[in-house]
């Protein structure tokens, strides 16, 4: 293997002079005393190599020992990962020793001397290839396929797997034989480059099959879809992180992957402590049995604060595989790009808008592209839905991160400032934001036959209530209260119903905090027959109170069980005060 | 610190800037601590034999021939009990006339604490001050900047919550602190008798900027002896953030680093937040607590300064003079504590979020009010009533002279609704209002 000696420190940029080949990605460790900081080639200049050190530098000297491992940065795939707390690397957070993080300190990802119930799907003498399925294992309560390594290109015959029954994760559970008859030892582990797409699939259509969050505001809205991508760009303290535990927490997926990327550490034990008590909807188990946590907050080193979304990605893509539903939440893509800048500035790269790199949008953009619905060459479907958040520089949406990411995500959930300030939350601005899968005619379709047959149109008109309600504001506000005809102010309130009962969702109310399609489908057709009403009113006096009364019944019908007594008690109210001003 | 016999000595400089200078030497680490020409000094850039130091007290005067002097190690605070009552400068020295502190050497802004052995902060920090303990409640662990115009009363407020606040230590980190400030502080708490508690690392006006950039880090470092070994609870005061964000960008400018927005570094987020998340609460109980300030420029807030701090603290406070009672109050409009939620109502009364959400509410009304009366519109009775209510709210409970407990925050807040507000302006849960209404 290739040997190199430091020859400069520039922070965690390091020079490595180097007496044979490497090659871009390249994973090398530099000595540094007693322990090895792992580093990763980015650049090559004839014989030196350039990396960044996803460690600490301190003490760090010219002519320190560097051994290049002849692989990229990979992530070391198998059963057990349900649950687990990795940091950018992908080492396990709870197998280090000690309070403090330590340089060096690499932990196994996989616990090596667990024991696995495996059953073969298929027998000797079966045809496969990368990614088929070899086996599989219950992992919690996921049936967790072994599968061919998905390194390996071509066809390959059984020659032999295991029976059903227990085995360690290094236990040898079938034998492949290559088209030269070379025999390949297969267990259930395997390792694989984050920077590389793990493909090992059919074909991947448009995403057409809505993703239910449970947030109102997305899903009847702005829908997400299953493969999907979406961000959520917002000023500080706007709610970007509570929407995504929100949606972590309600979301149709059937595994959850957190890239708390860059930010706060307290925000990360938030998840430690609640999602093993919440439980999830849909399986009955605590939260915590569907969740991987990729944490690599703001305080731990940038270069591996980059790596985080990949490794992040590259886990979500090998449960994809296995016929998952894949959530992919990341907490803030803004300070990846952040990390790449960072690193571009210290190669003294010639920068692009506000010092991001050149090919910033590039970069975003292949992410964003990893995500996806796919068919699997067995005919079985998985998905990758991301969403992450964006953190832009002085709440400015002009600034490069955001603007490349527009580009690259297809549903925009902006949170405004002033919504957040008057503690309309979830603070998503409910006429800048857009979802373009309403535009797909297979989205539509699909929308129309799951909720009814004219979901669609009634969520587009639902849209023209809410832009007439604010042309109407705005008009309001510059010809004053009297000013203005009283349809305005009808108009206006009317909108006004649909943002305060259908939008706003109280994130931290047991039962309102998520909201079943079918009840979203309910409500939404109870909020526009009432704006077909004509009321009557003398003055423009009267129309606040008078839908104040009916907010409030709503958020009361919000905050109670679906269909229950007190949800009639409710409905039955909200009747007598329609009665009261209904012309017709 | 004095020179000792293995120390490699290089008396030939073949470059200097205002913060920095170029040496040929060998066998120099990552951020090594040096001295240049007497002057502290770290290295912030080896290529090859060629070492880039950023020297703390500046280079005027410094010559190419002056001695560089490599320590063979990063900078290092010397921890022990006896730091408890001293005043040091931004390398750790005594400027108080004691004695030097003789206890373990440990390296600064060492490492993090791994996120899994953090404990989610649960113990609330009272200070008496409503518009804190009532509106934004802070917890130990937690890290929040006051957002002060330069003119505001920020290192007084600062000053009162450090003493009223139930802590084992107060750490004070002081960055281009006028001396009067620093002054003033060292004799509010000699006044209180708590100077045994206190350990304050200082640069003031009168030293050199760069200097500055050591002194987050010593206090980190002094605090988190305290908290990890001694299970203690510590309160951190860092006053100026954004005087210390300069120095940042001074020596990032001189390294010909590319500025981003406002001049500032481009790696001002990973800078200052490597500095807050040293907040922390540990599981033995002890805890690191960092309340800051970050002056503004003109009161903007999207300015590179606070707008990266926003999004690395837990809240912001903004002080507010409110000029119909002539006192200073924490705005509650715009002030927001991150984490009241994992304490309010739970370990203080039931009622605590619901009137806190009321009161905010009908003093919001009361400023609509008084728009209305100054855009020559009448008022109705609800406004009259609001508008006295939001004054003897602002006087009786906010004003930061006012320092009362918490359920007296509530009980006044009570008495203040059943003397204006009708029952069904206030909507609060039945629940509460059987308990604490009296009115009938
Ligand atoms: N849906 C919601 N319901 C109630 N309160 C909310 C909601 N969303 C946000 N908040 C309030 O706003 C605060 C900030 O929210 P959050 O932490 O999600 O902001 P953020 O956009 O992630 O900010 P940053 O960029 O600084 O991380 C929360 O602590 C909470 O008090
Ligand atoms: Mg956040």
């Amino acid at each position: 293997m290739t040997k190199g000696v430091v020859k400069a420190i520039i922070e965690n940029l390091v020079q490595v002079e180097v007496s044979g080949p490497v090659s871009q990605n390249e994973i090398c460790y530099i000595e540094l005393g007693s322990v090895r900081l792992m580093a990763e080639v980015i650049k090559v200049l004839g014989n030196i190599a350039y990396t960044q050190v996803f460690e600490s530098t301190r003490g760090l000297k010219p002519g320190a020992k560097v051994e290049f491992t002849e692989h990229m940065l990979e992530v070391k795939l198998g059963p057990g990962m349900l649950s687990k707390s990795y940091d950018g690397l992908q080492n396990d957070l709870n197998k280090m020793d000690g309070v403090f993080l330590k340089r060096g300190d690499y932990t196994d990802p996989l616990d090596e001397d667990s024991v696995w119930d495996f059953t073969p799907l298929l027998k000797a003498g079966d045809k496969v290839s990368g990614g088929d399925w070899l086996g599989s294992v219950p992992e919690s309560w996921i049936s967790h396929k072994i599968m061919v390594p998905f390194a390996l290109t071509g066809e390959y015959t059984i020659k032999s797997i295991a029976e059903s029954g227990n085995y360690k994760l290094t236990d040898t559970i079938a034998v492949l034989t290559d088209e030269d008859g070379n025999d390949i030892d297969v267990n259930m582990i395997q390792r694989w480059p984050v920077k590389i797409p793990i493909k090992c699939y059919e074909e991947k259509p448009r995403p057409f099959k809505l993703l239910e969050t449970g947030v109102r505001t997305l899903d009847t809205l702005n829908p997400m879809v299953e493969g999907g991508t979406g961000f959520i760009p917002g000023p500080f303290g706007a709610g970007k992180t509570v929407l995504q535990h929100s949606i972590s927490k309600n979301a149709e997926a059937d595994l959850i992957i957190f890239a708390a990327c860059g930010e706060r550490a307290n925000e990360v034990v938030e998840i430690f402590v609640e999602f093993p008590q919440l439980d999830d909807p849909r399986t009955g188990r605590k939260l915590m049995e569907r969740t991987i946590i990729i944490c690599n907050t703001s305080n731990m080193p940038v270069a591996a604060r980059e790596a985080s979304v990949y490794t992040a990605m590259t886990i979500a893509e090998y449960y994809r595989n296995m016929g998952l539903r894949v959530l992919l939440l990341a907490d803030s893509t803004s300070r990846w790009a952040q990390a790449l800048r960072e690193m571009s500035n210290r190669m003294e790269e010639l920068p692009g808008p506000d010092a991001f790199p050149m090919d910033l949008t590039a970069i975003v953009s292949n992410f964003y592209a990893r995500a996806g619905f796919v068919y699997l060459k067995n005919g079985e479907t998985g998905s990758i839905t991301f969403i992450g958040t964006v953190s832009p520089a002085g709440g400015n949406l002009k600034e490069p991160v955001t603007e490349s990411t527009k580009k690259a995500a297809r549903c925009f959930y902006a949170l405004s400032q002033s919504r957040a300030d008057s503690k309309r939350y979830p603070a998503v601005d409910p006429i800048d934001s857009y979802s373009k899968y309403l535009e797909y005619a297979e989205v539509i379709e699909n929308l129309n036959n799951n909720i009814n047959p004219n979901w669609v149109e009634s969520v587009l008109h639902t849209k023209d209530l809410l832009l007439r309600g604010r042309e109407a504001q705005e008009q309001i506000n510059i010809l004053g209260d009297d000013g203005v005809p009283l349809s305005y102010h009808d108009r206006y309130w009317k909108s006004e119903l649909v943002d305060r009962t259908i939008l706003q969702q109280d994130a931290f109310d047991d039962i309102d905090s998520s909201t079943p399609m079918k009840r979203q489908e309910y409500m939404l057709k109870l909020v526009l027959d009432l704006c077909e009403k004509d009321f009557v009113f003398e003055s423009f006096e009267e129309v606040m109170p008078y839908y104040m009364k009916i907010v409030n019944v709503l958020k009361q019908i919000n905050y109670v069980k679906f269909q229950s007594a007190e949800f009639n008690s409710y409905m039955d109210d909200l009747h007598k005060i329609v009665e009261e001003r209904s012309a017709n | 610190m004095a020179t000792q016999a293995f120390q490699k000595i290089y008396t030939k400089l073949n470059q200097i800037t205002k913060a920095t200078c170029s040496v040929k030497a060998t066998d120099v680490g990552a951020e090594e601590l040096a001295t240049v020409g007497g002057r502290l000094a770290q290295v912030v850039k080896i290529v090859e034999d060629d070492v880039t130091l950023q020297v703390f007290a500046g280079t005027e005067g410094i010559g190419t021939d002056a001695e560089v002097i490599f320590f063979g190690k990063a900078p290092t605070l010397k921890v022990g009990t006896e730091l408890a009552g001293r005043f040091f400068n931004a390398y750790g020295d005594p400027i108080d006339g004691g004695p030097e502190i003789d206890g373990i050497e440990v390296e600064i802004g060492g490492p993090s604490v791994n996120p899994v052995r953090r404990e989610q902060p649960s113990e609330l920090i009272a200070t008496g001050i409503a518009g804190i303990d009532l509106n934004n409640t802070l917890v130990t662990g937690q890290k929040i900047p006051f957002f002060a115009d330069p003119d505001q009363p920020y290192n007084e407020v600062m000053a009162m919550v450090a003493l009223r606040a139930q802590s084992d230590k107060i750490i004070l980190g002081g960055m281009g602190l006028s001396n009067d400030d620093y002054l003033f502080y060292k004799h509010a708490f000699e006044n209180a008798g708590v100077i045994d508690r206190i350990i304050s690392f200082m640069n003031t006006t009168e030293d050199p900027t760069v200097e500055r950039l050591l002194v987050p880090n010593m206090a980190l470092s002094a605090a988190e002896y305290f908290a990890a070994e001694h299970n203690e609870k510590v309160l951190v005061l860092l006053t100026d953030m954004t005087l210390y964000c300069d120095a940042l960008s001074i020596v990032s400018n001189r390294m010909d680093q590319i500025p981003s927005k406002d001049s500032m570094p481009g790696s001002l987020y990973s800078d200052l937040a490597k500095l807050y998340e040293k907040a922390v609460q540990f599981p033995e109980g002890g805890s690191i607590t960092i309340i800051a300030v970050t002056t503004l420029s003109g009161g903007d807030i999207t300015h590179a300064i606070p707008d990266n701090t926003g999004y690395i603290t837990e809240g912001q406070l903004f002080l507010k003079r409110d000029t119909d009672i002539s006192k200073t109050v924490v705005d509650p409009f715009r002030s927001l504590s991150r984490l009241k939620q994992l304490v309010i109502g739970s370990k203080t009364r039931a009622d605590h979020p619901q009137v806190m959400n009321t009161a905010v509410r009908l003093y919001a009304d009361a400023a609509n009010a008084k728009t209305k009366l100054e855009n020559g519109f009448d008022l109705s009775d609800y406004d009259e009533r609001v508008l006295e209510f939001a004054k003897e709210y602002s006087n009786d409970i906010l004003a930061i002279d006012v320092n009362v407990d918490t359920d007296t925050m509530l009980d006044i807040a009570w008495e203040l609704f059943q003397k204006y507000m009708k029952k069904e302006e206030i909507g609060i849960r039945d629940d509460l209002m059987n308990i604490y209404w009296k009115k009938a």
